[in-house]
């Protein structure tokens, strides 16, 4: 991949330089601990015993036969938990099942015992009595449906209306599109080790998104007080999403205060897909009408989210798939319905992109529909409607920030088109599998938009806190952001160098021994905790600086001759500060209101060669153009497009759990496929560099615009190279015959 | 959760150590068997290393010319045969251990493993059914060979009998076009949905086809491979079809299969690949 951007500062592995991720050696090397390998003297392995059925009555169940197993040390059920009842925004799932089972995979029972077999054993003498009963899986009947749930079936019902109902252009194109259930699939599963504490509390490490909200979850169920319980970072295998959830947190906790042993939990791959939330499968319908110059009139659209067994994240991936439903285009009029719901499906929640992923899948296939009704190229479609600075969005609220709509366009249809195919067997569609000749290829192009908030939304009070500490020279970083893999860690030290001009910066373990700083996703953390880490290296800085103005041996009144150590030595100095952003404000009745703090968009390229006859596609090429406000580290954002587009390749053409009456069918690597080496296709990029104002340095985050307009793109142009509608992802080898 | 292990070092201390324990699982590359182990889906009670049993690895050819046999032991690798003399002798054997997992699975992963799991997904078995290739077995008293169709018996069934271990794969020297073409929903590392073998003969005139992931085992399909080798034209260095003959081929290739639907694919999905590998596999065998 090449990567076109300016020159960044000049302090060395400071802001704007390719510095190294400081665990990346270790992980290259395999050095580096994830949270399953943690291990303790003496620990017991816990192992949960889940639901076969995705709905059912549990008349009984039967625990003695587990108990009866040497080297079992507890068996707990639903009675067990003091306060059953946990949830990311909304308490309504049970840790362990009371009456009621609501998918396959739901933990009705804990067991810690001396080896992870015998758990496993255990877990299988226990006798469950299941009523069985007619899971709901339509998320069309879910509406209105008998409730399956006390707090109802709903999750979401919103509606954004803006402008004239009744405003039509004589040009209408609609579709209806879905979207299947992708998993993010990352490769470290689930793990943690709890440990008991003296005073009745526990420790916790664990692999998360958010140490915080875990604590005060895990706190809730077990009836302590949040003091007692304490969280750090485990090694984090990727997370995408799926760690906002709390998993194996509460069975851990509670099995370790029973047992008064550390007690160790590990998934399985297996459990691992049926232990996290996915992204939400979509049904949506979409009606766009324009003047014949292609300006856009009005836009409709209906939204169905599946959101599975429980709540988690629905509720605000239904506003962010409502809110961001048109695509980054000027819309006068429009219509807006969008709904969440219950179903016996495994729970769906945060994956990066955040029901804008669905949305944009539609509006972009729309977009290539009004094009050529409207008989514009595709490209001059987007240009001629894209949004900027000081337009409105569909809930009214004025863009403020920077959003470069326009930009992104034309930097990416500029970038070089790939040469034609090579005479190699393996680069085409099959791959490996030698089923093409170059004769039986066929070659596309697709463009595609999208554009995405950064950061929590609808009044949500959102902040990070960050310590800095600079004893005898050393600077010490205390930050509870979780480091999933995306590099925060080094921004950590690019700021701390830049602002302190020093070299090397210790990142402290994250825990909940320092204030929240609320978690990784929403793209949030580079704006949020980076703000932080900002503040509190400035205030050291400012501290530094007036001792120097008072000790002219320790530099004086000259910045760039402070002498860090002799100013710090026998006298650290330890600041802490806490980052927000502007507030926001919820929606309103009609789904209007300033409800966003900043926006980013993408656009992409996707070039892609087919074998119609037996629908097989190769993604050639992904050319993108990238709104990232300032590139801090160049490295770690090409990772982020590169990864970011391998997960829309895999969203384009493969990657989805497939759940037949409830049960997943394809829980396992062999068979929930995501993109190889040979699949990834070549990307080249271009960052457009707007300073963001509010952020520190002016950068955005960049983690999802990568996945958001990729999939579109791609889709796009397996549409041109076939001809084939493939209003449905992942585009299977049969959608193409 | 003790699971003793013995590591055989010979054929006979196999065979022994099966007759000991006639309830041992056999372990080779361990790549169908670990997986299994660790979901949980089997708990051996006693395990039979072979991995390290010289006889049983390495490749050789027996006979010259047309008579020439390619013997293969069990516990060879596909790492082993996806490079070096097997391009040669038996290319689409060596095309078929390509598309086997990754490399980390191919140096581990034993043609004797794919054989002996019997899958009708497993990657090289097509590629023997077309090549007609016989299995060695040896027992506590006799050894016998299998030819491959009498092989499977079911989905991960097979004509093995207790005690018995496949030894060597048998794979004729056959002069002539062959090829392995295998649909699946990624570029590597997949398993099939549905896969083909063509290998033809030039000297006997005969074609020979296997097909996987299309029925209850790895399937041939006699009857189209008959009636192209009666209705194509043959020479001494490669055979002509025109085209309605190629096309009827394909359709006869396809009607031989006995696909389902599945999670991976439907039953039409595959009768329809099956049909355009047939014909794009015998397009590039012929003119």
């Amino acid at each position: 991949m090449t990567v076109d951007v300016r020159a960044g500062t000049s302090v060395a592995g400071g802001i704007g330089q390719r510095a190294i991720r400081p665990d990346g050696i270790a992980k290259v090397r395999g050095e580096y601990a994830f949270s399953g390998d943690l291990w303790a003297e003496d620990m017991l392995w816990g192992q949960a015993l889940r639901s076969p059925h995705p709905s059912a009555r549990i008349r009984a169940i039967d625990i003695s036969p587990a108990l009866a197993i040497n080297g079992v040390h507890a068996v707990l059920t639903g009675a067990d938990i003091p306060v059953n009842r946990y949830g990311l925004e909304h308490r309504d799932q049970p840790v362990l099942a009371d009456d009621i089972v609501r998918y396959t995979g739901e933990p009705v029972a804990v067991v810690a015992a001396d080896h992870p077999e015998t758990a496993r054993r255990a877990c299988a003498a226990i006798v469950v009595d299941y009523e069985i009963l007619v899971p709901l899986v339509d998320p069309e009947h879910a509406i209105d449906a008998p409730p399956m749930h006390p707090d109802g079936n709903v999750f979401r019902d919103l509606i954004i209306r803006r402008g004239d109902d009744d405003a039509r252009g004589p040009i209408a194109v609609e579709g209806t599109y879905e979207i299947g259930m992708q998993d993010q699939a990352f490769m470290g599963p689930e793990a943690g080790l709890a440990t008991p504490t003296s005073g009745g509390g526990v420790d916790l490490v664990v692999s998360t998104q958010w140490l915080h909200n875990d604590r005060d979850q895990i706190a809730e169920c077990l009836g302590l007080a949040p003091a007692l319980v304490q969280l750090s970072l485990g090694g984090v295998g990727g997370a995408f999403g799926a760690r906002e959830d709390v998993s194996l947190h509460v069975h851990a906790c509670l099995l370790a205060t029973r047992t008064g042993r550390p007690v160790k939990i590990v998934y399985s791959r297996a459990e691992s897909f049926l232990g996290h939330v996915h992204r939400h499968p979509a049904r949506i319908w979409m009606r766009h009408t324009a003047r014949p110059d292609g300006e856009i009139v009005s836009f409709e659209s209906r939204i169905l989210l599946d959101g599975g067994a429980y709540r988690s994240s629905s509720y605000h991936v239904t506003a962010n798939a409502a809110c961001f439903a048109a695509g980054p285009y000027r819309v006068p009029n429009a219509r807006v319905h969008a709904i969440a719901v219950r179903t016996n499906n495994p729970p769906c929640g945060a994956m990066r992109g955040f029901g804008v992923v669905q949305s944009c899948f539609a509006h972009e296939a729309q977009m290539d529909l009004l094009a050529a009704a409207c008989e514009i190229d595709p490209v001059e479609l987007r240009l001629r409607n894209a949004l900027a600075p000081g337009d409105e969005l569909l809930t009214g609220q004025r863009i403020e920030g920077t959003l470069p709509v326009a930009e992104v366009i034309r930097a990416c249809a500029a970038l070089p088109l790939p040469d034609p195919a090579v005479d190699d067997v393996l680069a085409r569609p099959g791959g490996a599998g030698r089923t093409a000749d170059a004769v039986d290829v066929r070659r596309g192009v697709g463009f595609a938009l999208g554009f995405k908030n950064l950061m929590y939304a609808e009044g949500y009070m959102d902040g990070s806190v960050a310590r800095c500490r600079i004893d005898a020279g050393v600077v010490t970083i205390t930050c509870a952001a979780a480091e999933v893999g995306q590099g925060f860690v080094t921004l950590v030290q690019q700021i701390a160098r830049t602002v302190l001009e020093v070299d090397d910066v210790i990142v402290a373990p994250a825990d909940t021994a320092i204030g929240s700083a609320g978690s990784t996703s929403a793209s949030r953390q580079t704006m949020m905790s980076g703000g932080a880490v900002e503040q509190a290296c400035r205030a050291a800085r400012a501290e530094l600086e007036t001792r120097a103005t008072s000790d002219p041996d320790a530099g004086g009144t000259n910045p760039g001759l402070i002498d860090i150590v002799a100013l710090t030595t026998d006298r650290p100095i330890d600041v802490t500060e806490e980052f927000n952003h502007r507030l926001t404000h919820p929606l309103d009745a009609d789904g209007q209101g300033d409800a966003h703090v900043s926006f980013a968009c993408a656009a992409h390229r996707a070039v892609v060669d087919v074998d119609p006859e037996l629908g097989l596609v190769r993604v050639v090429h992904l050319a993108t153009a990238q709104d990232v406000g300032r590139v801090l580290n160049p490295l770690q954002v090409t990772g982020q497009i590169e990864g970011g587009i391998a997960q829309g390749v895999g969203l384009a053409v493969m990657e989805e759990l497939i759940v037949q009456d409830g049960h997943v069918r394809n829980a396992s690597f062999t068979d929930y496929l995501i993109p190889t080496a040979l699949d990834a296709p070549t990307v080249e990029a271009t960052l457009i560099e707007e300073p963001e104002p509010g952020a520190p340095f002016g950068a955005k985050g960049v983690g999802e615009p990568p996945t958001i307009s990729s999939t579109p793109a791609i889709v796009a142009a397996i549409r041109a190279a076939t001809g084939a509608p493939c209003t449905r992802v992942p585009v299977r080898p049969r959608d193409l015959m | 959760m003790a699971m003793p292990v013995i590591v055989a070092d010979s054929v006979e201390h196999a065979l022994s150590a099966l007759a000991d324990h006639p309830d041992a699982t056999v372990l080779a590359g361990g790549t169908d068997l670990m997986v299994e182990v660790n979901d949980g889906r089997r708990t051996p009670t006693q395990v039979i290393a072979v991995g390290r049993v010289a006889e049983l690895t390495g490749i050789r050819v027996d006979g010259h010319a047309e008579g020439a046999t390619i013997v293969i032991g069990a516990a060879t690798t596909f790492a082993r045969l996806e490079r070096g003399p097997i391009t040669e002798l038996a290319p689409a054997l060596a095309y078929a251990a390509r598309t086997v997992g990754s490399p980390q699975i191919r140096n581990a992963a034993t043609i004797g493993g794919n054989l002996a799991t019997a899958s009708p997904a497993g990657d090289s078995l097509p590629v023997l059914v077309a090549l007609g290739a016989t299995i060695e077995v040896a027992g506590a008293n006799d050894r016998r060979q299998i030819p491959i169709v009498e092989f499977f018996t079911g989905p991960k069934r097979s004509a093995l009998a207790p005690g018995e271990l496949v030894v060597a794969v048998h794979v004729p020297v056959r002069r002539g076009p062959q090829d392995y073409l295998k649909v699946g929903v990624r570029n590597a590392m997949v398993i099939a949905v549905a896969s083909l073998a063509i290998a033809v003969d030039l000297d006997a005139r005969t074609v020979g086809v296997g097909l996987g992931s299309v029925g209850p085992t790895p399937l041939g399909a006699p009857d189209a491979c008959a009636r192209i080798a009666e209705q194509a034209r043959w020479d001494t260095d490669h055979l002509t079809v025109d085209p309605a003959a190629a096309a009827d081929f394909a359709d006869q290739v396809a009607a031989a299969a006995r696909p389902i639907d599945d999670h991976r694919g439907t039953a039409e999905y595959r009768r329809n690949a099956v049909r355009v590998m047939a014909a794009r596999a015998l397009r590039r065998c012929g003119r």
